[in-house]
Formats: C-alpha cells, structure tokens, sequence
C-alpha cells in the first residue's frame, strides 16, 4: 500500500483531469459562447420558407458570426417561419434596416443566416423585427422553375401558339 | 424431458440472480447517503478504479481517436467532405465510442481487480471475521468501491473523449492535412451540449452498472480459488453484455 499522500495527489490530478475534460467538452466542442454572454439581445426574422435551418445555426455579417439563431417557430397569424436570433452585444450598432438571408455554407453544409448592413441611422434594439427577408433557396423548386423556364422557352421558340397544350405533357 | 428441466432450472437460477442482484443494488442504495459522509474510503477507491485505469483509457482513447481519424478520412474523401472529420469523430466518441469502450476497459481494468479482492476477502474469511466483529462488511468493504467506481466512471469518460478527439486530430489534421480550424468549427458547430450530456448520462450509468456487478460478483463469489476465478470472468462478461443492452435503450430514450 502506498502512503496516502501520493494516493491523494494521484486522486486529485485524476479528478482534475476529469472535470477538466469535461469542461474541455463543454466550452470547446460544442457551439455554446453566447449562451455565457448576459448582453446579447434578440431579433426576429419571419421567413417564408427556412430551408434546412436549424437552432444553433450562425448568423454571420460579412462572414463574421455575430451570433446564433436561437429558436424556430411557425407563426399561425402570419402563416410564416418565425427565426428568433441571439446577437452578441458586442455587435450592437447593426442599422434596423439591414436585411436577413438564410444560406447554404458550401454545397453539402448547414444553412446559415446572413445579415447584410442597411444604411438606416438607428440600431436595431432587442425584440425589434427584420423586415427585409430574404428566403432560403431551394434546389427543388430551383430545378422546378428552371424545368418550366427552359420546356415554355422551348414551346413558344419551336410550336405555333395553336399547339401549345401539346408541349406542356 | 430432461433438457426441458434443465432449461426451467438454469432459467430459474438466473432469475434468482437477477433477484439478487436486485437486492443486493437496493442494500447499497440505502446505504449510500451515509456512506458518502466517509469521504477517505471512497478517496482511495477513486484512486484505485479511476486513477490506475488512468493510462491505460489514455492509450485506447488515443488509438480510438486515431482510428476514427483515419477510418473517417477514408470515408470522407470519397465525398468530398473530410472537413466533416471533426464532426464525425466527436459525435462518435460523444455519443457511443466515449461510453462503451470506457465501460468496457473499466469492466477489464477495475471491475476485475475489485471483484478479485473482494473474492479474495470472502475465500480467506476476511469477510466472515468483520461480520463476527459486528463490522458490517456491506457498508465497510463494498460500498466504498462501489462509490468509487461510480465516481470515477464519467471522468474516465470525459478523459477518453478528449483524448480520443486529439487523436483523430492527430490523424485528421497533421498527417492527412485537413484544415485545422474547419475540423474544430465544423466540429463546434454541429455537436450541441445535449450530445456532451448524452456521452456523460451514459458514463454515469454504465459506472453504476459495471461496478455493481464487479462488487457483486466478487462479493458473492464462492469462498474457493476456483470460485474467485469464475467471479472475475462473470464480472467481465457479465459487465460487457449489461453494457451494451444498456447503450441501446439509453440510446433510444435520448435520440
């Protein structure tokens, strides 16, 4: 048996260790540093359509990320996606008509909301609303309207008005 | 006939050991609010269970990780996208590889040696001779090792996890040149605090579960040479099945 004191040291560099991996896990790898920040304050976004957008998602300005979209909702009134976004209180001086798009970081990643800085005067406040929205883009109804885009080019370069119907099978 | 018999017997054994085992867990339940209190036991049994498994977590977090590095950049390159490698290595380790493998080195590493020695105390009537001495054995011998181990679990945990996400960032980064701040910011950005929590609920219950068997096996094991031996197997065995039964319903009740 060993004495107790290096038993105790042992113990404690053990559990130090522990906790210290643990808090490691917590602040380092996971997307949690605003959710410290006591000064952030919060904007509301509504969307026609999010896409893919999730709780978490960074909202960057000029690719900086200002802070996270902090909760998704559908609003029954408006019948629109409403994004609430936590901002860091660092970035308070974003002018209240600065717009709001949701995009996609690369062809496979997560979606993200992107401000872009208006000219107004004054700031946005905490609760204040974005009123220039822009959706997220959807490959789907991209590919869709392209489809439709290029069949009715086709239709009105290469058949007479009469036969139009025809083209649309 | 007699295979039917001998099923319905080794079926009732069993049942009678689950029966046991139940017990035998509800016994230390009641105990351990006053067990706490006796902070000097369970220090030398954290030290036992969590501080001598130290090196050999480090090691296999270290090769986990690496593997998960190499494996994932394998993979991922066939898509394009091995700027996901910290995003998949960390949700791995978080949320399975972290737990089972540490459960399961845990079971190798401290359940056996306390199941031994508590064998041991049982087979040369150390056990026996505290009962005559009015010592309740339950409280004085078993309950700080079962502590320990339930203490030492998540922290071996946390431990292999980060150790692991620094080998696959060995791997990852250094030898294969993935870009270091996509691997930690793809990384951040995907695993949110519920995945650290999962990882941890998960340490903390394969902790009580691998040292309840490892004390009761040993506790309960045969006083003979051959007893404590079958004892340490059963631990192991016994440990690595519960393990696995319970990722899977943890699992699906956190997903």
């Amino acid at each position: 048996m060993r004495s107790t004191r290096t038993i105790d040291i042992s113990t404690g560099l053990f559990v130090l260790l522990g906790f210290a991996a643990i808090l490691f896990m917590v602040t380092q790898i996971t997307n949690r540093e605003f959710s410290l920040m006591s000064n952030s304050y919060r904007l509301k976004a509504a969307f026609e359509n999010i896409g893919g957008l999730k709780p978490g998602a960074p909202v960057s300005m000029a690719g900086v990320t200002v802070g996270r979209v902090e909760d998704i909702s559908y609003d029954m009134k408006l019948l629109k996606a409403v994004v609430t976004l936590r901002i860091d209180g660092r970035y308070n001086e974003i002018p209240n008509d600065s717009d709001a798009s949701i995009f996609t970081a690369g062809l496979l990643g997560g979606q993200y909301v992107g401000l872009s800085p208006g000219g107004s005067e004054q700031p946005f406040k905490n609760g204040d609303r974005v009123e220039f929205v822009q959706d997220a883009v959807v490959l789907e109804s991209l590919i869709s309207k392209y489809l439709f885009n290029s069949a009715a080019q086709k239709s009105a370069a290469e058949t007479p008005p009469a036969t139009a119907p025809a083209a649309q099978e | 006939m007699t295979i039917l018999r001998e099923l319905l017997q080794s079926f009732l054994s069993f049942l009678e050991r689950v029966g046991l085992l139940a017990r035998f867990a509800l016994q230390l339940l009641v105990l351990t609010p006053a067990g706490l209190l006796r902070v000097r036991p369970i220090i030398e049994q954290v030290y036992n269970t969590g501080a001598l498994s130290l090196v050999i977590i480090m090691t296999c977090g270290l090769f986990v990780g690496m593997v998960l590095g190499l494996q994932g950049y394998d993979l991922l390159t066939r898509f394009g996208s091995e700027e996901y490698l910290g995003t998949a290595t960390a949700l791995s380790l978080l949320r399975e590889l972290g737990p089972v493998v540490t459960a399961l080195l845990f079971a190798g590493r401290a359940g056996t040696a306390l199941a031994a020695e508590l064998g041991l105390m049982r087979a040369t009537d150390q056990i026996a001779a505290m009962e005559i001495m009015a010592v309740d054995p339950l409280r004085r011998v078993v309950l700080p090792r079962f502590l320990g181990g339930v203490i030492a679990m998540p922290l071996l945990v946390g431990i292999f996890i980060v150790v692991g996400l620094f080998g696959a960032q060995l791997v990852g980064v250094q030898f294969f040149g993935v870009d270091a701040g996509s691997f930690w910011s793809q990384m951040r950005s995907s695993v949110e605090l519920s995945d650290v929590r999962e990882g941890l609920i998960k340490g903390f219950v394969f902790g009580i579960a691998c040292s309840l068997i490892a004390v009761y096996e040993g506790y309960n094991a045969l006083p003979t040479a051959e007893g404590v031996g079958r004892a340490t197997t059963r631990t192991v065995v016994l440990s690595a099945v519960v393990t696995l039964i319970l990722d899977y319903l943890l699992t699906a009740l956190m997903l």
